[in-house]
């Protein structure tokens, strides 16, 4: 990729505090216009890696650049083409949704003037029309998100750099604001996001890398990547003892994992599976296609925490 | 190392005015209540000591107790407007309130925060000095003209101290460790700076460290401004506030840039 077309890259990144490793030897790029994952279970680095850069958190090695300018170094520059949705959220409680967009933009720099222009299509975006003049306080908690959304665009950046954008949500409101991302992607924007999502992940980025303790262990579509890893259905047998039916259909299994209680049983004909587990009490089985939480379980051993 | 504090040192002479104004915003919501509680304090240390004191002591340095009280509470006002703002309300921007996380992702640097932070407490410091001024004025203690005199020390007191707790909580994990620097610092310079009476009372040794405290500095510079007397050694005092706004800014700005910018 040219660097034109470069919008993030990280090559050899590491930082550690304290001693503990929390982002080892991390390299990755982001092209313009996509969007990008960064998922894993919580310690897995993410957020440390969202404020490296923004110039928050300085590596110890590797090298960082953002919109083609090195971070931290250059960071304030490369913040003015930014739009950052922090991981909690930091609105202006006691100002109104209005208020926050006005003050937000004087920090770049802009005149009340200007702000004013965009604000009515800010709010448009955010659906937050209504509520122009409700103090923050007064909004629930997927209006305040949307407007920390809408507040990111105030500099009409062509980066987005999302901490866990929907953690905390309930579904109805995680729904609408997948929706408001699929129209800034659609806009030409990229986007960088963290999540322990692996829905949000599946259904928003066009590429992702899967982190544990710092590490890359898998990058690529997310399709693909699960085409790669499991490539076949997955049964889910809860009940009984795992280790005694792990026995039982292990002929017909590619692979095999326990979670807890549960036996994720990846096989290429479910049906025979099936089969041998017919006529036993108390089981529950389900069958799907796979998905991320698959790869990340076969790569790790273990579930994500939800 | 050094670019990387150059990185977070102020970008420019105005971006810092864009947290000024955040900070006015929000003061304007609760102005009210913010002058009434600016006020409160000063007063009733002004009209208790002043007359009740003051009719024991009599005059002092050729004026009565209460003018000669009233420049010290000028000061004073200033000292804790500044203290307290930055103290409390800019320590919670910083923390719990994550205003200042907010901003840091945005075009301003670390530098700028702590720069509007500053001038937003100085800017405290004037109303709630002049407050006071008025009242002395009102009370026929001092004239309109003596306190437009004062203004430029309470604006640059109010800076010295704003960035004096700025190293405070910059420094400081949570509020608990405040009262330390209030009953440790503060309260015992508003006995040795001569706000409530003059530092010639005061064993010699003690006047020569006195001369080192920041706030001897604003009142040696407020009373005669607002008793209409000639000031002495007027350079050495504006510079001794200087050097105490401009070291803990810089100071400052590298504690906070090693706890919020690792």
């Amino acid at each position: 990729m040219s660097m034109s077309t470069v919008a993030i890259d990280l090559a050899g990144v590491r930082k550690s505090f304290g001693g503990r490793t929390i982002v080892d030897e991390l390299s990755f790029s982001v092209a313009r216009g996509e969007c990008f994952g960064l998922l894993g279970p919580n310690g897995a680095g993410k957020s440390t890696i969202a404020r490296m850069l923004l110039g928050m958190i300085s590596p110890d090695a590797g090298k960082i650049m953002v919109l083609n300018e090195p971070v931290p170094a250059r960071a304030r520059v490369a913040r003015m083409r930014i739009g950052v949705v922090p991981q909690f959220d930091n609105l202006e409680l006691e100002f109104t949704v209005r208020e926050n967009l006005l003050v937000f933009g004087r920090y770049f720099g802009m005149s009340a003037r200007k702000i004013e222009a965009v604000v009515p299509s800010l709010l448009e975006f955010a659906r937050l029309e209504t509520k122009a003049d409700a103090r923050v306080s007064e909004l629930s908690g997927g209006m305040k998100r949307r407007l920390t959304l809408a507040r990111a665009l105030i500099n009409d950046p062509h980066l987005l750099v999302m901490d866990e954008p929907t953690t905390g949500l309930d579904p109805h409101a995680r729904h609408l604001i997948w929706e408001r991302l699929r129209v800034l992607l659609a806009r030409g924007k990229t986007i960088l996001l963290t999540t322990h999502f692996m829905e949000e992940a599946e259904r928003l980025c066009d590429r992702l890398c899967v982190l544990e303790g710092g590490r890359k262990i898998a990058e690529g579509k997310p399709d693909v990547l699960i085409d790669e890893h499991i490539g076949c259905n997955v049964v889910e047998i809860y009940g009984g003892d795992p280790h005694q039916l792990r026995e039982l259909i292990r002929p017909h299994a590619r692979h095999i994992e326990v979670s807890g209680e549960t036996l994720f049983c990846y096989a290429p004909y479910p049906e025979q599976v099936r089969v041998q587990l017919r006529g036993r009490a108390g089981l529950r089985v389900l069958q799907r296609s796979p998905n991320l939480e698959d790869v990340f379980l076969r790569l790790t051993g273990r579930e994500m925490e939800k | 190392m050094g670019e990387s504090y150059a990185a977070v040192m102020p970008t420019n002479a105005y971006n810092w005015i864009a947290v000024w104004r955040r900070n006015f915003l929000a003061w304007k919501k609760v102005a009210l209540a913010s002058i009434l509680g600016n006020l409160a304090d000063p007063l009733t240390n002004l009209f208790g000591l002043g007359f009740g004191l003051g009719l024991i002591v009599g005059r002092v340095e050729g004026t009565s107790y209460i003018a000669f009280l009233a420049a010290g509470m000028v000061a004073t006002s200033a000292m804790t407007s500044a203290t307290f703002e930055t103290l409390y309300a800019a320590f919670a921007r910083m923390d719990a309130k994550r205003t200042w996380e907010a901003i840091l992702s945005t075009e301003l640097t670390l530098g700028d925060i702590v720069l509007g932070e500053l001038v937003w407490a100085a800017s405290k410091s004037v109303l709630a000095g002049t407050a006071i001024g008025i009242v002395a004025v009102t009370l026929g203690y001092a004239s309109w003209l003596s306190i437009l005199y004062a203004m430029p020390t309470i604006a640059l007191t109010g800076l010295v101290f704003a960035s004096l707790a700025m190293v405070v909580i910059s420094l400081a994990p949570s509020y608990d460790y405040f009262v330390f620097y209030q009953t440790l610092v503060l309260s015992p310079m508003v006995f040795l700076c001569g706000v409530v009476f003059p530092t010639s009372q005061l064993p010699g040794s003690f006047q020569q460290f006195v001369g080192l405290l920041p706030l001897a500095h604003s009142v040696d510079l407020i009373r005669p401004a607002m008793l209409e007397r000639g000031v002495d050694s007027a350079v050495l005092h504006v510079a001794a506030l200087c050097v105490y706004t401009v070291v803990p800014f810089f100071a400052s700005i590298a504690v906070f840039r090693r706890r919020l910018l690792r």
